[in-house]
């Protein structure tokens, strides 16, 4: 058997095999979903993402440093 | 820029509170990594020796107990850090944007190196029971244990660098901190004692869990060997990583004396500095006390002469500043070359902070304008001034100094718990040897039994007081002189915090009440049944 596929194996047995592990599989889901999707997307934009170079980054955060 | 306090104070809130719950999971990871790569070790070399099956089984399982409660934290924690970082971007992002690169390096080194060697080694660690060899799996749990502890690495010297900034030159044109010197920001004094006492915290909470754990089979009476030996192995682990603590919190005050003097006088409620300066060990403070009135800061203490002189400056005679000096100056400061020089007020350090400002300033017209000579001179008088940077932003003295009563108490938590946990290891060295744990009395067994499982909460707040200590007592900056709240702080409104700050809440608690219903059904398992 070559190397790619007894790695396969390896890890689809062992997570065929989980029991506890198939829970926590589950949170972790949840918990990115809620983190990536809702809170990402929703609530934490880059307050400096609106900009598109790295000069106008700059510009903002020396105007508020000076103001 | 000043925004209104609530969103400063909202966001900090909302930061701590984040820190905070993903410092409940991480400790344990690192502690309880290394434990299992202890046992691991026993079952390892138990294995070796022929005959010896059942001693062998034995270390297999118990190994495999509690690589599974490893698991349930690593799983319910992992990325809970992330949040942090979002919270840089939005909140924090004059912050994110003016550390630069010296955050950057680490955390991608952090991200790229650590994590997915950790991520890696943890794979095998679970699926590979009776797949790959011995010798392998040991490998991995070891390697799994050292990526634990090198992803924190790399997050305490970002830390690190945030309490005493080196290595690295603030560029006007962009406004942020390049790194010059890697090895200086890796390695500063700072950085190494940083990793030494929050890497030995975690092993010491992670050896009371396994004891406290322990305890609760005790209690029942089942599993007791394997409880008696994990009890052992735990209490050795704990008792040389609460030493090293000890040790690394002896260095970590010293080198707050020298970089940090005000969080020093805050942890010590010193508002007038002295020669001989005591050391308080119980203390209420007064409420009253403030730096403009002559209140006596305690209402009750008792302290060690000249204790605190010897912690910050290695001699019992020396001078160590309170608050009050330190916003008035005067006092004499000796420098790492060891020049003597007259230490600043805030008045005059916020008179250079505000001529970094200027130049600042100035730089930019000059870019403008394309006046050379105004360039170059606008941009000494920014170097020059740069150490003082933060000062410009604060409008009193009283916004120089931290919130005194947290700080102390916190700092007080602290080190009266470690100096428990010292005894604690002490004791159940000495209860486990010969099987005295078991074979006393039951009315005081069961006391002792109790005594050892209610220690879990206390090293998490022993745990959590240091991080308030260090965190807190820097107050009110993001970057030691350099960049204080005010200055770092985005201008998000106040009910977009308020509604993440709900988020995570319930998350986090959700997450908490899921880890410990899950944990608590393996231990009730232990190690016969794991399913």
């Amino acid at each position: 058997m070559n190397i790619f596929r007894r790695i396969y194996n390896f890890y689809y047995e062992g997570f065929r095999d989980m029991t506890v592990g198939k829970t926590l599989w589950l949170l972790i889901i949840v918990k990115l979903f809620v983190m990536f999707v809702i809170l990402k997307l929703f609530f934490f934009q880059s307050q400096l993402g609106k900009y598109e170079t790295q000069q106008e980054k700059s510009g903002a955060v020396i105007e508020n440093l000076l103001k | 820029m000043i925004l209104e306090m609530s969103a400063i104070g909202l966001s900090r809130l909302q930061f701590a509170v984040t820190a905070m719950f993903h410092w409940i999971f991480v400790p344990l990871t690192l502690g309880l990594a290394v434990i299992i790569g202890i046992m691991e070790t026993k079952y390892f070399l138990e294995s070796k020796k022929p005959g010896n099956e059942v001693n062998t089984e034995f270390w297999k399982k118990t190994t495999r107990f509690w690589s599974r409660i490893f698991a349930i934290n690593f799983a319910i924690g992992v990325a809970t850090g992330i949040i942090l970082e979002f919270q840089f971007g939005t909140n924090w992002s004059n912050y994110s944007w003016f550390v630069g690169d010296i955050f950057g390096a680490p955390l991608a080194i952090e991200g790229i190196f650590a994590f997915f060697m950790e991520s890696t080694f943890f794979a095998v660690m679970y699926f590979g029971w009776d797949k790959v060899s011995k010798k392998f799996h040991l490998a991995s749990t070891w390697l799994t244990a050292i990526g634990a502890n090198l992803s924190a690495v790399w997050i305490l010297i970002a830390n690190a660098w945030m309490q005493n900034p080196v290595g690295m030159v603030f560029n006007p044109d962009t406004a942020r901190n390049e790194m010059v010197d890697f090895w200086e920001v890796v390695f500063s004094p700072v950085a190494l004692n940083k990793l030494m006492h929050t890497s030995t915290s975690g092993f010491m909470l992670g050896a009371v869990v396994v004891i406290g754990i322990s305890a609760w089979y005790l209690l029942k009476r089942r599993d007791v060997e394997f409880a008696i030996k994990s009890m052992k192995i735990a209490a050795i682990f704990g008792l040389v990583s609460a030493l090293v603590l000890a040790y690394s919190g002896d260095g970590s005050a010293y080198l707050v004396a020298k970089h940090q003097p005000m969080k020093l006088a805050a942890m010590e409620g010193l508002y007038k500095g002295e020669n001989k300066a005591p050391l308080v060990g119980m203390a209420i403070l007064n409420p009253q006390k403030e730096i403009t009135n002559d209140e006596d800061p305690y209402l009750f203490d008792i302290s060690i002469p000249g204790a605190l002189s010897l912690l910050a400056n290695r001699s019992f005679d020396s001078f160590v500043p309170g608050i009050e000096d330190i916003i008035n100056g005067g006092y004499d400061v000796t420098d790492e070359n060891g020049i003597t020089s007259k230490a600043l007020s805030f008045e005059q350090k916020r008179e250079r902070g505000k001529l970094a400002v200027d130049g600042l300033r100035e730089y930019q017209q000059s870019l403008k304008t394309g006046n050379d000579s105004l360039k170059a001179a606008s941009y000494s008088q920014l170097q020059e001034n740069f150490k003082y940077f933060g000062y410009s932003f604060l409008d009193s003295p009283q916004q120089a100094i931290p919130p005194v009563a947290l700080t102390f108490y916190a700092f007080r938590i602290m080190v009266i718990l470690g100096g428990y946990f010292i005894l604690f290891f002490i004791a159940v060295l000495v209860l486990t040897s010969k099987g005295r744990i078991i074979s006393m009395k039951e009315s005081y067994s069961k006391i002792i039994y109790w005594i050892l499982i209610l220690s879990i909460p206390l090293v998490y707040i022993c745990s959590q007081s240091g991080w308030i200590v260090a965190e807190v007592g820097r107050q009110p900056w993001t970057i030691q002189d350099l960049l204080p709240v005010q200055a770092a702080v985005s201008a998000v409104a106040p009910g977009n915090i308020y509604a993440t700050l709900t988020i995570f809440f319930v998350l986090f608690t959700v997450l908490l009440i899921a880890e410990l219903k899950i944990m608590f059904n393996q231990i009730k398992r232990g190690p016969e049944n794991l399913s």
